[in-house]
């Protein structure tokens, strides 16, 4: 991880750029009202195994009623970030409150959170009914045999296996599995939802369809979804808001619209799509925008952001692949372009990738087209000019 | 595809038959040994010992005696009951020690187990002599209360009685009831405890709503492998158990010697194989429906 890298979800004092500030999000997109009261509130959250550190100096407030997801490579510590919230792991160092309440000395089964977990851990030796009631019978609740059928059946009907109640847990689908441990949690009425990896066993139909379903469910019951993903179309499609997590810490949280066109460090960049990284030159900047020269290009204005420096300083700069205009002909839309090779495509059905080669860059350069733009369709070897737009480009430090 | 399905049939011969290959010694070896002599006992148990001659005419005339006598039926009788305690205990022992095992060792589980089953490092009598020495009138036990005070004189009841065939049986089976109690208790997927505390339990109601049952393959195991050969147990009873404490085993020896009435003796085998079956089959039931109960 970079040293120079900007801690998590803070906007640098000097930002006029709101799109920085999770705080001040925007926000057209759907999900709770900004600024309302955190929820969960994580100070410094540090988690360490030993010498090794899983979670190192987390802050993150979740809002009452959002979809948050936790997105991140492989052992970057999601899990341990949630088993921590959920109380199966104590911080090192930090402080864990919810709706106000630390949960420092407060045992899992005391905590207002429920947890769907990766394996879905369905009790086998219940049926679907009795997994599903099994946290209506604890101690906590008390409720008479109707009252827990009553709640049962309906939460059946909310997740889509009514009738499915007398089913043995070893007699599931996959699809159902996961229904049942979102059931059993739920029917709790938890503050917060914990959800590790709750789509990661379903192929890829099954888990597109329970996306949709998960987003529709978390509407339905107002409960503050967390979930965790290494799926970042996953993060994308059905959250309010995400958090990019890298070796343990937090690296950006913001809107998904925000966390895909505003990365705040190329690692983000990279991870949340694909992503082109053009170098340049800044020739001259002022509160409002900024000239920069790129490399094979040209030179372009982009809006100031503070990850541009002064004057004759060196940048990195993020292009989508799709921001790219292709065309036979030097294209008239876009403020600079740069003659390139077609080296390699390939086709995925709605878009198509062409990789280029283009001159004074080593690595090929990807630009993605529609597959409806017909204009835009070359084979390898055509030569072809490749143009963007100065607002397309980001400043990664 | 025609081709595919033949050649498919005779791979799967081919399996069947390397299948019965292999398993045919032991196969064999138990028919011999088992059923053959059990089929014998069936018969002697409908023949009559007529001195030194053995009258081969069917008559259920030992199965009539030993319902009539009560001897027979307080010996069986108390050996199921001997049996069903210390099986009772040595799961009720072993439990702890097997979840201990699971769900606390975390490093070399393998030198526990190896632990457990220490007194197996020993044959089976002498570990019962060890007792006599222990329980003994002049044993280790008695002299240690007696230079303790406690008593005044040695305790008579403790050895020769059903007190010592039980606790003596009960050492003896432990790691029988260890073994398959820990392994279905290792079995368990620890996100089940994980999921039940986060749904409500604390950690004593948690083990009752799930531990419990899922182990429950493990105690029926276990109580199966300790009811059944406690009740036709001969050697405890005999060393430790005096005159109170003998047991069916021991009047069945005394038929096939010194009465030399293998007809009586064939019978008391066969009516303890079936107070066996049916107690076995009932426990079990009973565990696996007691399992089932709890939600
Ligand atoms: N109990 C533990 N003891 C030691 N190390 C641990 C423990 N739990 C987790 N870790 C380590 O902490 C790091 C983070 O683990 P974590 O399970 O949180 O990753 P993750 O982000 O959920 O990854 P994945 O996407 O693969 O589930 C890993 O390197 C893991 O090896
Ligand atoms: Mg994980």
């Amino acid at each position: 991880m970079s040293s120079n890298q900007r801690p998590a979800g803070q906007a640098p004092a000097t930002a006029p750029a709101p799109a920085m500030a999770p705080a001040a999000d925007p926000a057209p997109e759907p999900g709770p009202v900004a600024g309302a009261a955190a929820l969960v509130r994580m100070q410094g959250v540090t988690k360490s195994f030993g010498s090794f550190t899983a979670v190192e100096s987390v802050d993150l407030d979740l809002r009452a009623g959002e979809f948050f997801s936790l997105l991140g490579p492989s052992g970057c510590g999601k899990s341990t970030l949630l088993r921590m919230i959920a109380g199966f792991e104590e911080p090192t160092r930090g402080t864990i409150a919810i709706d106000g309440r630390p949960m420092a000395e407060v045992a899992p089964n005391r905590r207002p959170t429920n947890m769907v977990f990766q394996s879905y851990a369905i009790f086998p030796h219940l049926n679907v009914a009795d997994n599903i009631a099994f946290g209506l019978r604890s101690p906590g609740q008390s409720l008479s045999r109707t009252e827990i059928a009553a709640r049962v059946d309906e939460m059946l009907a909310t997740v889509g296996l009514g009738g499915l109640g007398q089913r043995g847990a070893n007699e599931l689908s996959g699809g159902q599995r996961q229904r049942v441990a979102l059931a059993r949690a739920l029917i709790l009425r938890p503050k917060v939802l914990l959800l590790d990896e709750p789509l990661s066993a379903l192929d890829k139909k099954l888990r597109e369809q329970m996306q949709i379903e998960l987003r529709r469910l978390q509407r339905q019951v107002g409960i503050t979804f967390l979930m965790v993903t290494h799926d970042q179309y996953e993060a994308m499609t059905i959250s309010d808001r995400c958090g990019v997590m890298f070796g343990g810490r937090l690296a950006q949280v913001a809107s998904p619209k925000e966390l895909y066109q505003r990365p705040v460090t190329r690692q983000v960049a990279e991870f949340i799509g694909g992503i082109n990284f053009l170098s340049g030159r800044v020739s001259a900047r002022d509160a409002e925008s900024a000239s920069v020269e790129v490399k094979g290009f040209g030179t372009v204005t982009m809006p100031t952001e503070p990850a541009i420096p002064a004057a004759g300083g060196q940048i990195t700069l993020g292009l989508r692949p799709e921001r790219f205009y292709l065309a036979p002909e030097r294209p008239a839309e876009t403020e600079v372009a740069a003659a390139a090779t077609v080296e390699d495509f390939a086709f995925y059905g709605e878009t198509i990738h062409y990789y280029l080669r283009l001159d004074g860059y080593d690595a090929p350069v990807i630009a993605a087209v529609t597959n409806f733009q017909r204009a835009a369709h070359f084979a390898p070897g055509d030569r072809l000019f490749a143009g963007f737009r100065g607002r397309a480009l980001v400043a990664l430090p | 595809m025609g081709q595919g399905r033949v050649a498919r049939g005779i791979a799967l011969d081919r399996q069947a038959r390397r299948g019965l290959m292999l398993t045919a010694p032991g196969t064999l070896y138990v028919a011999l040994m088992v059923l053959g002599p059990a089929a014998l006992a069936v018969a002697y148990s409908f023949w009559t010992q007529t001195y030194v001659t053995l009258d081969r005419t069917p008559t259920l005339a030992n199965f009539r005696e030993i319902a009539t006598d009560p001897l027979y039926r307080t010996l069986i009788l108390r050996s199921v009951i001997v049996a069903g305690l210390v099986t009772f205990l040595t799961v009720l022992l072993a439990y702890p020690v097997a979840y201990y095992i699971a769900f606390h060792v975390y490093r070399r589980k393998a030198l526990w187990l190896l632990l457990v089953s220490i007194p197996f490092w020993t044959s089976y009598l002498l570990r019962v002599f060890s007792w006599k020495l222990v329980l003994g009138y002049n044993g280790v036990l008695n002299s240690a209360l007696i230079w303790l005070g406690v008593i005044d004189k040695p305790l008579e009841w403790i050895l020769f009685d059903v007190n010592a065939v039980v606790l003596t049986l009960t050492h003896a089976w432990a790691p029988f009831a260890i073994l398959p109690i820990f392994v279905s208790l290792e079995k368990i997927d620890r996100s089940l405890l994980e999921a039940a505390k986060d749904l409500g339990e604390g950690p004593f109601r948690a083990f009752f709503r799930v531990v419990l049952p899922l182990s429950m393959p493990g105690v029926i195991g276990a109580t199966l492998i300790i009811f059944i050969p406690t009740v036709g147990d001969y050697v405890t009873p005999a060393l430790v158990g005096g005159s109170e404490g003998a047991m069916v085993a021991n009047l069945i020896q005394v038929q096939f010697g010194k009465a030399n009435n293998w007809p009586l003796g064939a019978a008391l085998a066969i009516c303890a194989m079936l107070c066996v079956t049916i107690a076995a089959l009932a426990a079990a039931a009973l565990l696996r429906f007691l399992g089932r109960r709890i939600r």
